[in-house]
C-alpha cells in the first residue's frame, strides 16, 4: 500500500470488534512495529466474566505492553489497552480513561460506539478507529462521530470477515476511508 | 449535542440553586448522561434544559436521578464475595459487633447480598449493615426488599460461585414477577441518605464497600472521599471498591495493603 500520512498524525488507534474479531487480533498484534507510536485501544465485546482469559491471550501474542484498563489510568503511547468486560469505556480531556457502568448500547457494555464517540470528542483529526467482525450494528454510529471530529475510518473488508453484518453495516452507515483485509491493516497500521 | 461550556453552565445551575454538586463527576460519562436525558425528555435545545433545571423544581428530582448510573446486581463479581466470605469476614468474627458501610449501595442488592454472607458465616446476629446512597428513591426501594423475578436465575449462579451452599430461593417468596427477601434481612439494615460530596463521615466501620460509584468521579473528588472512608475505618478495617476501580492514585495506597486480586485492602498503618 501507498504510505499514508494518516497513521503520522494518528495519536490514538482504536480497534472495535465482537463475533470473529478476536481470530483477527490474534493475527494482527503479533505483526505490529514496535514501538507504537500511538496508544492502540481495543473495545471487544464478551461475555460478561470479569476474567482475565482475553487479556492474558492477547499478551501472548505482543511484546507492546498491554493491559485491560483501570479506571482514570493515562492513556500512553506504545501501549495496548484493553476495554475491561462489563463497563464502557471513555475517554476525558486530560486523555485519562473512565469507566461508566451504565446501560448497555447496542446490547452491548462495553459499547464500540460509546468509546469511539468519546474519543472522537477528545482526539478529533488525531484518532484512527477500525471496525471489525461481528453481528451487532455497534461501531456504525462511533465511526461517524469519528469521521465528523476529522478523524479516519476504516473497516475489515466484509467478505474477509468471519461475520460480515457489522462492518457491512458501517459502511452502508458511515463514511469509510479504507476497507482493508488484514494483511492490509497490518501494513496501513505499520505505515508501510 | 451539549457542549463542554453548556456542561459547566449548567453544573453551575445546579450548584448556585440547587445545592447538588456534580463539578467533580468525571465529565465524559457526565456528559453522555446529560445528552440522554436530552433526548429522553425532548428537549430541543441547550437553553430549553437549562430554563427547566432552573425554573422547574420537581424536574430536579428527575435530573439528579437520571444524570447518576443506578446499575446493580446481586453478588455482583462472585470472587469478589467469595474473598468476603472466605478470606475477610472471619477475620472480624471475633468482634462484639460488626459494622458495614455501603456507600452508594443503589437499590440495595449489594446489601441484601452481604446481609446473607452474614447469615450463612453466623455473623449476622451481631452485624449492622448501614446502606446510604444520595438518591432517597433507591434507598426506598431497597428498604422494601422487592426486586423483580427476571434477574434471579443469574444472581443464583452468582451466589452459588461466591461460594453459596444453599437454595438461593430459599432467602425470598416469589409474587407476580417480583420476590420479596425474607424480612429477618432487612432488620440489620439502616437506610439513610448521605451524599459522598458533602456530608462527613458519621461512624467507624470495620468494613466499607463503596463499588462502582468512584468511577463517576474525577480523581480530585475521589482522593476526597477516600480520606473520608479512612477516617471512617479503624485500624486493620477493610476497604472494598469496585472490580476497575483501585487506590494506585490516592495517598492511601501507602497505609492500604490489597489482601488479594480482588479489590478489597486492608487499613494497615
Ligand atoms: C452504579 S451504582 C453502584 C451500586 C452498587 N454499589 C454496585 O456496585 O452494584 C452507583 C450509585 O452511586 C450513587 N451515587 C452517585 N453519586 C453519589 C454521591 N455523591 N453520594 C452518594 N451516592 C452517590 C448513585 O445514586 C448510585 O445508586
Amino acid at each position: 500500500m501507498a504510505k499514508n500520512r494518516v497513521i503520522d498524525s494518528c495519536q490514538m488507534l482504536m480497534i472495535g470488534g465482537s463475533t470473529g474479531s478476536i481470530e483477527v487480533l490474534l493475527q494482527l498484534l503479533p505483526a505490529l512495529k514496535t514501538p507504537l507510536p500511538f496508544a492502540l485501544v481495543l473495545v471487544i465485546h464478551r461475555k460478561n466474566t470479569a476474567d482475565s482469559t482475553l487479556v492474558n491471550l492477547l499478551a501472548l501474542k505482543t511484546d507492546i505492553p498491554l493491559q485491560e484498563v483501570d479506571d482514570k489510568d493515562a492513556i500512553l503511547p506504545g501501549t495496548i489497552y484493553l476495554a475491561p468486560a462489563d463497563y464502557h469505556l471513555l475517554i476525558e480531556q486530560d486523555k485519562t480513561f473512565s469507566l461508566d457502568d451504565s446501560e448497555k448500547i447496542n446490547y452491548s457494555r462495553p459499547s464500540i460506539d460509546v468509546t469511539f464517540e468519546s474519543a472522537a470528542d477528545v482526539y478529533g483529526p488525531s484518532l484512527v478507529g477500525i471496525l471489525l467482525s461481528g453481528a451487532n450494528t455497534d461501531g456504525t454510529a462511533g465511526l461517524n462521530a469519528i469521521k465528523n471530529a476529522g478523524g479516519v475510518t476504516v473497516v475489515q473488508k466484509p467478505e474477509t470477515a468471519q461475520v460480515p453484518f457489522m462492518p457491512q453495516q458501517a459502511i452502508e452507515g458511515a463514511p469509510i476511508d479504507w476497507v482493508l483485509d488484514v494483511k492490509e491493516m497490518e501494513g496501513f497500521i505499520n505505515d508501510e | 449535542m451539549i457542549e463542554e461550556p453548556e456542561i459547566d453552565i449548567l453544573l453551575n445551575d445546579l450548584l448556585e440553586e440547587h445545592g447538588y454538586d456534580f463539578t467533580h463527576y468525571a465529565r465524559a460519562s457526565l456528559k453522555r448522561r446529560i445528552n440522554r436525558l436530552m433526548a429522553l425528555d425532548k428537549f430541543p435545545s441547550f437553553a430549553e434544559l437549562r430554563y427547566r433545571v432552573k425554573s422547574d423544581a420537581t424536574y430536579i428530582k428527575r435530573f439528579v436521578e437520571e444524570l447518576t448510573v443506578n446499575v446493580t446486581e446481586m453478588f455482583r463479581d462472585p470472587l469478589f464475595y467469595k474473598t468476603l466470605r472466605e478470606d475477610v469476614l472471619p477475620t472480624l468474627a471475633a468482634k462484639p459487633f460488626i459494622r458495614i458501610w455501603h456507600a452508594g449501595c443503589s437499590t440495595g442488592e449489594e446489601v441484601f447480598s452481604m446481609a446473607i454472607l452474614l447469615q450463612e458465616t453466623n455473623l449476622f446476629h451481631k452485624s449492622i449493615l448501614y446502606a446510604t446512597d444520595l438518591n432517597p428513591d433507591v434507598l426506598e426501594k431497597a428498604r422494601k426488599g422487592i426486586f423483580s423475578l427476571a434477574p434471579m436465575k443469574q444472581y443464583s449462579e452468582n451466589y452459588m460461585l461466591s461460594g453459596g451452599k444453599n437454595d438461593f430461593s430459599s432467602y425470598y417468596t416469589a409474587q407476580y414477577g417480583h420476590v420479596k427477601f425474607k424480612e429477618e434481612l432487612v432488620k440489620k439494615m439502616v437506610f439513610s441518605t448521605h451524599n459522598l460530596v458533602s456530608d462527613r463521615s458519621f461512624n467507624e466501620f470495620d468494613l466499607i464497600l463503596c463499588r462502582n460509584v468512584l468511577i463517576y468521579f474525577d480523581k480530585a473528588l475521589q482522593e476526597r472521599v477516600l480520606n473520608l472512608f479512612d477516617d471512617s475505618l479503624g485500624s486493620l478495617a477493610y476497604l472494598a471498591l469496585g472490580a476497575k476501580e483501585t487506590l494506585k492514585f490516592s495517598s492511601l495506597q501507602s497505609r492500604f495493603k490489597q489482601i488479594s486480586r480482588e479489590k478489597i485492602w486492608r487499613k494497615i498503618g
